[in-house]
């Protein structure tokens, strides 16, 4: 019994009716392609809105705290290696986005251990990349202490010379220069400094905080991007099930539920290249 | 990447792979030279370095878009429908950077003339204790 709607599936699939019965192909793409098409369209649409929120947040605020400062940290404990973290999260998520085109390829060949293989391999690069992502949270939210509504990364808009505990005066530094505020035993911790520069010359401050817009845009934005990544993999799993069980191999249309899952995680790669741009390099 | 053999199209990805690996490497290193980080007290302009990167993202994205997601080799309907909406949206960019900077010379000069009456940029209520902007 299995078998016969198995054929009928196949016959559906490959010999197109006329339109009245609902076989023709509008835009000479699969009626699943298609719908992937005005989903990924609509969820741009999404990540859209998102981003043009952070471009007016973050070109209404005075300050802006700098990329290559805020991400300089690197797993195991080492410092000032700005922005090398993120480009190895953005070569894991190129090098996933490849192997799914190499899935996807294989697929069109009807050859099932290769999807198998280039599938398995795409999922690795998801997780990896989630796992990054998942270090990356867990180092801003619990080592440098940014949350929603706290940001203590900014940077001076005036050279200065920073205050000791014992009213000397310490290291220097110049304008544009990033700084974040620690905490010390649960309490925030602003260095003083007296300013050396520009019309508030010889005033005594303290550090700021930053843009309270930014933990709240970085968060929500990055991890919007990182649910898909994480549902991305769900999907795969559930498609890479199905390679494995044999039931696109019957429907021999070119695994092109494998194109279909493929089309949303290259998208999930597209999306990174604004997200990288927007957070990390600008 | 319909129209190659398996064989080539196999070569193609190898060479995308590269294409986008050195396109990213490239970045980064701008970005560090621009911030000043590889020559010392050498920093890139702003505004030039900032369209440097848009143009380089989008050549990205639309490599991704043309050849992975294979919209080069879709039929023209599908592809003037998918690009007619992002082309509206790239004004949506432009228009609301525009606005985000009026907001901010706005509360500036009203900073300037009024500045009792103008509420600190951001407020943190959790750190009372500290100064504000």
């Amino acid at each position: 019994m299995s078998d016969h709607t198995t054929v009928v599936e196949a016959h559906h699939e490959v010999d197109y009716g006329p339109a009245w019965q609902g076989g023709d192909q509008p835009l000479k793409s699969g009626y699943g392609k298609l719908m992937m098409w005005y989903f990924l369209l609509s969820d741009a649409f999404t990540f859209s809105g998102f981003l043009i929120a952070y471009a007016a947040l973050r070109f209404s605020s005075a300050t802006w705290p700098e990329a290559d400062f805020v991400f300089s940290t690197f797993p195991g404990g080492f410092h000032h290696m700005p922005l090398i973290f993120v480009t190895v999260m953005t070569f894991i998520l190129i090098l996933s986005s490849v192997t799914m085109v190499r899935a996807v390829q294989e697929g069109k060949e009807e050859n099932q251990k290769g999807v198998v293989f280039w599938m398995g391999l795409t999922i690795i690069g998801g997780l990896a990349f989630l796992g990054c992502q998942a270090w990356e949270w867990n180092n801003l939210i619990n080592e440098e202490s940014v949350t929603l509504y706290t940001n203590p990364f900014s940077k001076y808009d005036a050279d200065g010379v920073y205050i000791n505990a014992d009213g000397s005066e310490g290291e220097t530094f110049k304008a544009g220069t990033g700084y974040i505020i620690h905490k010390h035993h649960g309490e925030w911790a602003p260095k003083k400094y007296k300013v050396t520069s520009g019309p508030e010359a010889g005033k005594v401050k303290s550090q700021v905080f930053g843009p309270r817009e930014f933990g709240a845009l970085f968060f929500i934005i990055t991890g919007f991007h990182g649910f898909h990544v994480f549902s991305g993999v769900l999907f795969l799993l559930i498609i890479l099930l199905n390679v494995v069980s044999g039931i696109y191999k019957k429907r021999k249309n070119g695994y092109e539920m494998v194109e279909k899952i493929g089309l949303y995680w290259h998208f999930v790669d597209l999306v990174w290249v604004f997200v990288f741009l927007v957070f990390y390099l600008l | 990447m319909a129209h190659l053999t398996y064989e080539e199209s196999k070569k193609a990805v190898v060479k995308g792979l590269i294409f986008l690996g050195i396109i990213t490497i490239v970045e980064v290193a701008i970005a560090l030279l621009a911030k000043g980080h590889l020559i010392e007290g050498f920093h890139l302009n702003k505004t030039f370095y900032s369209i440097l990167m848009a143009v380089f993202s989008m050549v990205k994205a639309l490599f991704i878009l043309g050849e992975f997601m294979h919209l080069k080799y879709e039929s023209k309907g599908l592809r003037v429908g998918l690009a007619v909406p992002f082309i509206l949206l790239l004004w949506g960019v432009i228009a609301f950077s525009h606005d985000g900077n009026s907001f901010q010379e706005r509360r500036a000069r009203s900073a300037d003339q009024h500045p009792a009456e103008v509420p600190p940029v951001s407020e943190h209520h959790d750190v009372k204790h500290l100064p504000e902007h």
